[in-house]
C-alpha cells in the first residue's frame, strides 16, 4: 500500500465518521424534547421492551356523556418518547367493553406519530376518525381531548398535539373544533 | 403620477410627462421644446401660453422651475400634450384622473334624496353607461358596463337606509344599506348623452324599539316606529344586523338522531325561526348563513357575516352525547387558550394616506379575529343563559363555556355557538324538532338580544 493510498483511505474514513456524526447529532436534536427540566429522555427508536410495562392514565367518557374520566391502565414500556408514545395511543385506541365507552370511533388506527424538538406530537390517524365519529361539538371535544390529554398527561416530552388524518392536516373533525393548531393539555374535561 | 401644489395650482413635471409618454424635452435658454413623433409643444419659462404644432394655446399659469425640474401645470397635458398626442387624453381634474386611450370611463355623480321612510338614490352616468343592480346581503352594488368609472359621492349622514356609499372595485358602487332598509326598485333611462338610473329603497314598517317582557318572557308587540331614522349627531345604533349560523348543511348532516332527526334541518328550521322573530319585533336585519339545504364550509359562513358587517354571530347547533342521558342547552363562546397561540400576532400598520399623512391600519388575522370580541360574546352568552332559563333547558352538566370553535375563532364581532339540545337524547328529539320549542328559542334569543343592545349602548356610553 503506497503512502497516497494510506492517505486516501483515511481521508475517506473521516469523511464517513463526519457523516455519521452530523446524521445521528441531527436526528436526535429533531427528536430531543426541550431541554427544560423534563424527565422523559428520546434515544434511537427502539420497540417496547418484552415484558416490560408502565402504567399510564387513559381517557374515557364519563358515566354522565359529558366529560372524560381517568383509568390507570398499564401500556408496554418503550425506551424512546416516539414509541412510548405510539404505545400509549395504541392502548387509548384499543377496543374496551362496558363499563368503559371510547369518544374514538372503532376502527380508528395509528398510521404515524413523531415528536418535534419543541414538544409538539404530530399523530396522524386513519380516517374513521372523522367518518365514523357520531358528531356533536361535545363528542367532538371529548374525543380530541382524549387524544391530546392521553400524551401531554401521561409524556412530560410531549406538551402539545396536533391532530392529522390520512396524513393530512384537517379543518375540524366533525364540523366544530379547530385542528389547525395544535393543542395542549386541557383537564377541564376530565373529573 | 405626483404632482404638486404652488399657490393653488397643481404641477407636473415635464420628466414625469417625458417618462410616461415618450416624450423628448430640450431645454434650451428659457424655452423648452416638448417633442413627441416630431410635433412639438414650445414653452417659454416667463408666459402662461404654449405654442402647440405651430397654435397658440393658454395655461393658467407659466412654467416653473423647481431645482433641476420644469414643471407645468396639469391643465398642460389635456390643452397642450393631448393635440399632438395620438391616443386620446381625457383629464378629469375633479377625480384626478387620467384616462388615456378609448377607455369608457363615464363620470357618475350619486344624488341622494331622503323621503319619509324612503330615500331616492339617483346615479348620472356621462357619457352613457348601462348599469345592473344585485343585492348583496345588507349591501346594493350598481356594475357599470364601464372600464372604469369616475363617481363624485354625496356628503350625508349615515340614516336608517343608507349607512355608506362607496367604490367598490373600478366599475362597482357600493351602497351599504342601513337598519331600515327593508326593499328597493331599480329603472333607467337615457336623457341626451346620460344614463340616468334611479333606486328607490323603502323603509322596514318597524322599527326598534321598547321591547316589553312579560314575567313568562313573552314579547309584546311594539308600536310602528317613527318614519325618520336617529337625529343627526346620535350615534349608530350599536346592533344594525346579525348574522345567525344554521350548523352543517348538505351532505354534512350533523348528528343523527335515534328517531331519524338531522341536527342540519333542525339548525335550518331554528334560524328561520330567529330571523323572523327578531327582524318581525326588532326590525334588525338578520342574515343566514344559508336558508337552504346545502353544505357550506366554515370559513364561508363566517365570512359571509365578516363581509356584512354583522353586529352578532349566532351559530345554532344540536349537541350529542355517547353514553348517559344528558340534556339541555349549552352555550360556547371562543377560546385561543390552550392551542399555543394565545396573543395576536400582527401589530398596527402605517400606511399611507391620499393627500399625504399616514394612518394606523388595525391588522387582524383572519382566524383569530375573535380575539378582539372576546369579552362581549362571554357577555352575550351569560345573557342568553339568563334568558333561557325557564324556557329553554340548560345543561348543567356542560363542562366548560369556552372551546377552540373554528367558527367562533374567525368572526370579527361578538360570536357564541348554541348547543340547543341533545338530539342523541330520545325524549328530546321530537321536542328539538317542534315548533313549540323552536318558538321558545327564538323569543329567548330575541330578548337576549335586546338585552346585550342595551349592554353594547351602556358600554359605548361610557366610553364617550
Amino acid at each position: 500500500m503506497t503512502l497516497r493510498r494510506l492517505a486516501l483511505i483515511l481521508v475517506v474514513m473521516a469523511a464517513s465518521a463526519a457523516v455519521g456524526w452530523m446524521l445521528s447529532v441531527g436526528v436526535s436534536r429533531w427528536t430531543r424534547p426541550a431541554s427544560s427540566g423534563r424527565t422523559a429522555t428520546v434515544a434511537p427508536a427502539q420497540p417496547a421492551q418484552p415484558g416490560r410495562r408502565i402504567k399510564a392514565r387513559l381517557f374515557y367518557v364519563a358515566e354522565d356523556g359529558a366529560r372524560l374520566t381517568a383509568v390507570e391502565r398499564e401500556v408496554p414500556y418503550a425506551e424512546s418518547a416516539i414509541e412510548q408514545a405510539k404505545e400509549i395511543v395504541n392502548a387509548q385506541m384499543a377496543p374496551v367493553v362496558e363499563p368503559l365507552v371510547s369518544a374514538v370511533p372503532p376502527g380508528t388506527t395509528l398510521r404515524a406519530l413523531f415528536v418535534t424538538g419543541d414538544g409538539q406530537a404530530y399523530v396522524d390517524l386513519s380516517s374513521e376518525l372523522s367518518r365514523a365519529h357520531p358528531g356533536g361539538s361535545l363528542n367532538e371535544l371529548l374525543t380530541i381531548y382524549t387524544l391530546v390529554d392521553v400524551l401531554t398527561a401521561n409524556l412530560p416530552a410531549v406538551n402539545a398535539v396536533q391532530i392529522l388524518i390520512d396524513g393530512k392536516a384537517v379543518d375540524t373533525l366533525a364540523g366544530h373544533v379547530d385542528l389547525r393548531r395544535p393543542l395542549m393539555k386541557n383537564l377541564d374535561l376530565v373529573e | 403620477m405626483p404632482t404638486t401644489l404652488i399657490g393653488s395650482q397643481e404641477f407636473v413635471a415635464v420628466d414625469d410627462l417625458a417618462a410616461a409618454f415618450q416624450l423628448t424635452v430640450r431645454d434650451e435658454s428659457g424655452a423648452i421644446t416638448v417633442s413627441y413623433k416630431g410635433r412639438t409643444v414650445v414653452l417659454t419659462s416667463d408666459q402662461a401660453l404654449a405654442s402647440v404644432a405651430g397654435r397658440l394655446v393658454s395655461l393658467p399659469a407659466p412654467p416653473t422651475r423647481v431645482g433641476n425640474r420644469w414643471l407645468v401645470p396639469v391643465e398642460f397635458i389635456a390643452r397642450a400634450l393631448a393635440p399632438i398626442y395620438d391616443v386620446r387624453l381625457d383629464l378629469r381634474r375633479p377625480s384626478h384622473l387620467l384616462i388615456i386611450g378609448e377607455l369608457r370611463a363615464p363620470h357618475a355623480t350619486v344624488r341622494l334624496e331622503p323621503l319619509a321612510n324612503a330615500a331616492r338614490l339617483t346615479i348620472d352616468a356621462t357619457p352613457r353607461a348601462s348599469s345592473g343592480v344585485t343585492q348583496d346581503g345588507n349591501r346594493l352594488l350598481v356594475k357599470f358596463d364601464a372600464d372604469v368609472i369616475d363617481p363624485t359621492f354625496p356628503v350625508f349622514q349615515s340614516q336608517g337606509l343608507v349607512a355608506a356609499i362607496r367604490l367598490v372595485d373600478p366599475v362597482t358602487i357600493g351602497i351599504e344599506l342601513g337598519p331600515r332598509f327593508s326593499a328597493y326598485r331599480a329603472s333607467s333611462e337615457a336623457i341626451e348623452d346620460t344614463t340616468r338610473l334611479v333606486i328607490d329603497l323603502v323603509g322596514a314598517e318597524t322599527s326598534p324599539p321598547t321591547l316589553t317582557t312579560g314575567a313568562s318572557g313573552s314579547v309584546a308587540p311594539v308600536a310602528p316606529p317613527a318614519v325618520d331614522a336617529a337625529p343627526i349627531g346620535s350615534p349608530p345604533p350599536s346592533i344594525r344586523s346579525i348574522a345567525v349560523d344554521a350548523g352543517h348543511g348538505g351532505a354534512d348532516t350533523g348528528v343523527k338522531g335515534p328517531g331519524g332527526t338531522l341536527e342540519k334541518d333542525v339548525t335550518l328550521s331554528a334560524a328561520r325561526h330567529v330571523k323572523a322573530a327578531i327582524e318581525a319585533r326588532l326590525g334588525i336585519r338578520v342574515l343566514l348563513t344559508r336558508d337552504e339545504d346545502r353544505d357550506i364550509p366554515i370559513d364561508e359562513r363566517v365570512a359571509i357575516a365578516n363581509n356584512s358587517k354583522a353586529d352578532l354571530f349566532i351559530s345554532l347547533h344540536l349537541n350529542a352525547s355517547l353514553r348517559g342521558e344528558p340534556a339541555g342547552a349549552s352555550i360556547y363562546v371562543a377560546t385561543f387558550r390552550g392551542t399555543g397561540e394565545a396573543t395576536p400576532r400582527l401589530s398596527p400598520e402605517r400606511v399611507a394616506t391620499f393627500g399625504g399623512g399616514s394612518r394606523d391600519i388595525e391588522m387582524v388575522e383572519w382566524d383569530r379575529a375573535q380575539l378582539r370580541f372576546l369579552d362581549p360574546s362571554t357577555r352575550m352568552a351569560s345573557i342568553l343563559r339568563d334568558e333561557f332559563q325557564g324556557r329553554i333547558p340548560l345543561d348543567d352538566h356542560q363542562p366548560s363555556d369556552a372551546a377552540p370553535f373554528r367558527v367562533l375563532e374567525s368572526a370579527n364581532m361578538p360570536a357564541v355557538l348554541v348547543e340547543m339540545g341533545y338530539l342523541s337524547n330520545a325524549e328530546q328529539e321530537q321536542r328539538l324538532a317542534g315548533g313549540e320549542f323552536q318558538n321558545a328559542l327564538a323569543s329567548a334569543i330575541l330578548d337576549a338580544v335586546v338585552k346585550f343592545r342595551g349592554y353594547l349602548d351602556q358600554s359605548a356610553e361610557a366610553t364617550r
